[in-house]
């Protein structure tokens, strides 16, 4: 599904330096698949994340990524989504003035358009929606505010699920949805990526921690670290990490 | 490269730029006191409108135009414009919309006026100006069984000169500024509406004002009285054909609400703005003033200003009866080399007055907005309270935004508070939104109405759906 070759990136400071951050990064997600990414401060997975979504900081001066086949780089972040990729992000933005759930169901009936779907008309939309809100336990007035305006952490990274769950992605990015996270909404989290885990759809979770991955079974588990995947392995990587530390994987691979 | 998908997103036609051949019955060019003596005549108007005009031509000559405003334009040469051009066949005035050219009124369908049947579905009066006189004013019949009076202002000093005489001037005084005076002289219409006591307005009244004949200057005036406990709400758009000189506009609201009145006035203003290198465009200079004459009176003011070269107008409120209240939203968007220099004054004379002012102000291209405000508490402002809130956002490296607010407390118990804050439309709000599937297109739309939400909810419903339009409109390829 998803297949990343030698990717290098880099972006430029305020004084028109430029510095790499993606130092060739290989990976490769197959339909059905869970991988988890974990690495320290500063090793490069939220830029990750957000080359992959197609946010224009950085410069792709190498590598290439396909998703499903077509090449992802190509595409404006409009058409990625359409493509089917989602990114929560590590911190979602306010947008003041713009009402969450109009929002959200422009943004789903705008992806529905790509699909050859007619829209969703209102009272389809709100039952829809009033189910899935009760699903990541959001406050349902929140729907009536400002995108984000005014949300604690929580509320945001849970705003965040709920966009998962109505838009239906076909590739999952989750960037450090878990910082932040009290246990009740971690488990949440957990919950709504089981339900949406099948066959066709694969995810790529970015943590620090392994807590997630006790509700998160990934399949694959992916060290980071300066701009590179130094390790993979399974399930058990993520405990290993977590008794030695980071620096045990920076060491073994010097 | 946020930038430019900015800027290919943002740029549409001005769509209202077409041109009327009509017939019209035209002035040469030029002023003097012989062309204030034409006007009149014209208008067959009273001795006392005459004077009045001499007074203001005269006051006129002795002053020099404004300097203060934060706006770059060549001089204007007041001699090379025409001061009255009217449509011919209506020289004698319509007596009914079948006696309205019909070309008139197919340009009013252009432009979206319902002048016929669909009014009435629309429940809109519409009195529409054209170049220098009203054309038709719909619903009287439905009005004046209300006892409303709306109609041109010519026919209104003819049929009810005391009203006129009593009010007209009261509130922007021909000394009042360069532009007044000379509206003051010149003025060739407007809109006249008197609510009596007690009534509220059965619907809602609206003025389209548009500028067709070349080189002509469009000076009209609008007077509305709310006699005690009434109520009226008011709106009024311009429109005018693209054309590469420049064309003036300077036009005077008074508004006067006794006690317990209220007056609502929104505009949205969409004059030429002018292409996209600054060529041509509506000079669009403007004095609006509410009086808030009585106790626990209010005046509203809403304007969504899209349109015009340069726009210089500041709807202000004085806030003279006790308890009474002044209200100012503003959506002031500048694309392209655009200059706006808009805000408000509220003037707090009685006790327990109040006033907001939400401005916002929306910069893109070389676009430059300015907001300028007053507020100003005499000593007889007991306990008034006022809060402000301006706000700019940018949309390119190349524009601007200033504000300055001028403040004047002489009361003790007197309350001010003021926010500003400047944004750049953020490039994450951007991708924040791209990234859910919307188009560039759709995003900067939605950011910017979000931005707008607090000023558009004041608009009357069937016109915050035009407004936000038109905010599309102006902004499509504009960014950068």
């Amino acid at each position: 599904m998803l297949l990343i070759r030698n990717l290098q990136a880099s972006i430029q400071d305020e004084k028109q330096k430029t510095k790499t951050i993606l130092h060739g990064v290989n990976l490769e997600i197959k339909k059905g698949e869970v991988h988890a990414i974990m690495g320290p401060n500063g090793s490069g997975k939220s830029t990750l994340a957000n080359v992959l979504a197609g946010r224009d900081d950085y410069n792709i001066t190498s590598g290439e990524v396909t998703l499903n086949g077509n090449d992802l780089l190509s595409l404006a972040p409009e058409e990625r989504a359409a493509e089917g990729l989602f990114l929560a992000f590590q911190y979602p933005t306010e947008i003041p003035g713009v009402n969450n759930m109009y929002f959200l169901r422009t943004a789903l009936n705008s992806l529905r358009k790509h699909k050859n779907l007619p829209p969703l008309d209102a009272a389809d939309f709100l039952t829809l929606i009033k189910t899935k809100v009760k699903e990541v336990g959001l406050n349902e007035a929140l729907l009536h505010r400002a995108l984000n305006e005014g949300f604690s952490g929580g509320e945001k990274k849970r705003n965040e699920v709920l966009q998962m769950l109505m838009l239906e992605p076909s590739f999952i990015i989750l960037d450090e949805t878990d910082s932040g996270l009290d246990i009740d909404a971690l488990h949440m989290v957990g919950r709504s990526v089981n339900r949406l885990r099948n066959e066709e759809r694969g995810f790529l979770v970015i943590t620090h921690y392994q807590r997630l991955l006790d509700y998160i079974e990934p399949d694959v588990i992916h060290v980071m670290a300066h701009g590179k995947i130094l390790k993979s392995g399974d399930k058990s990587l993520g405990l290993e990490l977590e008794s030695k530390g980071y620096s045990w994987i920076e060491s073994e691979a010097q | 490269m946020t930038n430019k998908l900015i800027q290919s997103a943002v740029n549409k036609q001005y769509q209202y730029g077409f041109i009327t051949s009509i017939e019209s019955d035209t002035f040469a060019p030029g002023l003097s006191e012989e062309t204030v003596r034409l006007i009149s005549a014209k208008k067959n108007e009273p001795p006392f409108m005459l004077e009045w005009r001499l007074k203001a031509y005269h006051h006129w000559c002795t002053l020099s135009p404004p300097k203060w405003a934060h706006l770059h334009y060549d001089e204007i040469d007041y001699q090379s414009i025409i001061y009255y051009s009217a449509p011919k066949s209506t020289q004698d005035g319509p007596k009914s919309l079948d006696e309205v050219d019909p070309k008139l009124l197919e340009t009013y369908k252009k432009l979206g006026i319902p002048l016929h049947e669909q009014e009435r579905l629309a429940g809109v009066a519409v009195d529409a100006v054209f170049d220098s006189i009203s054309v038709a004013t719909t619903f009287k019949a439905k009005l004046e069984e209300a006892g409303v009076i709306f109609c041109p202002l010519s026919e209104a000093v003819q049929k009810y000169p005391a009203l006129v005489e009593q009010y007209l001037g009261t509130v922007v005084p021909y000394r009042d500024n360069f532009f007044a005076a000379l509206n003051s002289a010149v003025f060739s219409d407007g809109s006249f509406v008197y609510i009596p006591k007690g009534v509220r307005c059965p619907m809602e009244l609206s003025t389209y004002f548009r500028i067709n004949a070349a080189k002509t200057g469009q000076f009209e005036r609008t007077l509305i009285v709310a006699d005690e406990g009434s109520y009226v709400s008011y709106l009024e758009g311009c429109t005018a054909p693209m054309r590469d000189e420049n064309q003036l506009h300077a036009a005077v609201v008074e508004l006067v609400a006794l006690d317990h009145a209220q007056i609502k006035y929104s505009t949205v203003q969409n004059w030429y703005p002018g292409d996209e290198n600054g060529k041509g465009g509506i000079l669009n200079f403007v004095t609006k003033r509410g009086a808030c004459r009585g106790a626990h009176s209010k005046i509203s003011w809403t304007q969504i200003e899209t349109g015009s070269a340069i726009t210089w107008k500041y709807p202000s409120v004085i806030l003279q009866g006790d308890h009474s209240v002044g209200e100012f939203y503003s959506v002031a968007l500048t694309n392209h080399y655009q200059q706006a220099d808009t805000g408000t004054k509220m003037i707090h004379i009685g006790k327990n007055t109040r006033s907001t002012i939400i401005a916002k102000g929306i910069s893109a291209g070389h676009g430059q907005n300015t907001y300028r405000g007053l507020v100003r508490m005499l000593p007889t402002a007991q306990n008034a309270r006022n809060y402000t809130q301006c706000d700019s956002l940018l949309l390119s490296a190349t524009c601007g935004a200033h504000t300055f607010p001028y403040i004047e407390v002489k009361n003790k118990s007197a309350q001010v508070e003021h926010e500003a804050s400047t944004s750049k439309i953020g490039e994450d709000q951007l991708f924040y939104c791209r990234q859910r599937g919307l188009s560039t297109e759709d995003s900067i739309s939605m950011i910017v109405n979000g931005f707008c939400k607090q000023v558009f909810k004041e608009l009357p419903m069937e016109f915050a759906v035009e407004a936000q339009k038109l905010l599309e409109v102006s902004l499509e390829g504009s960014v950068g």
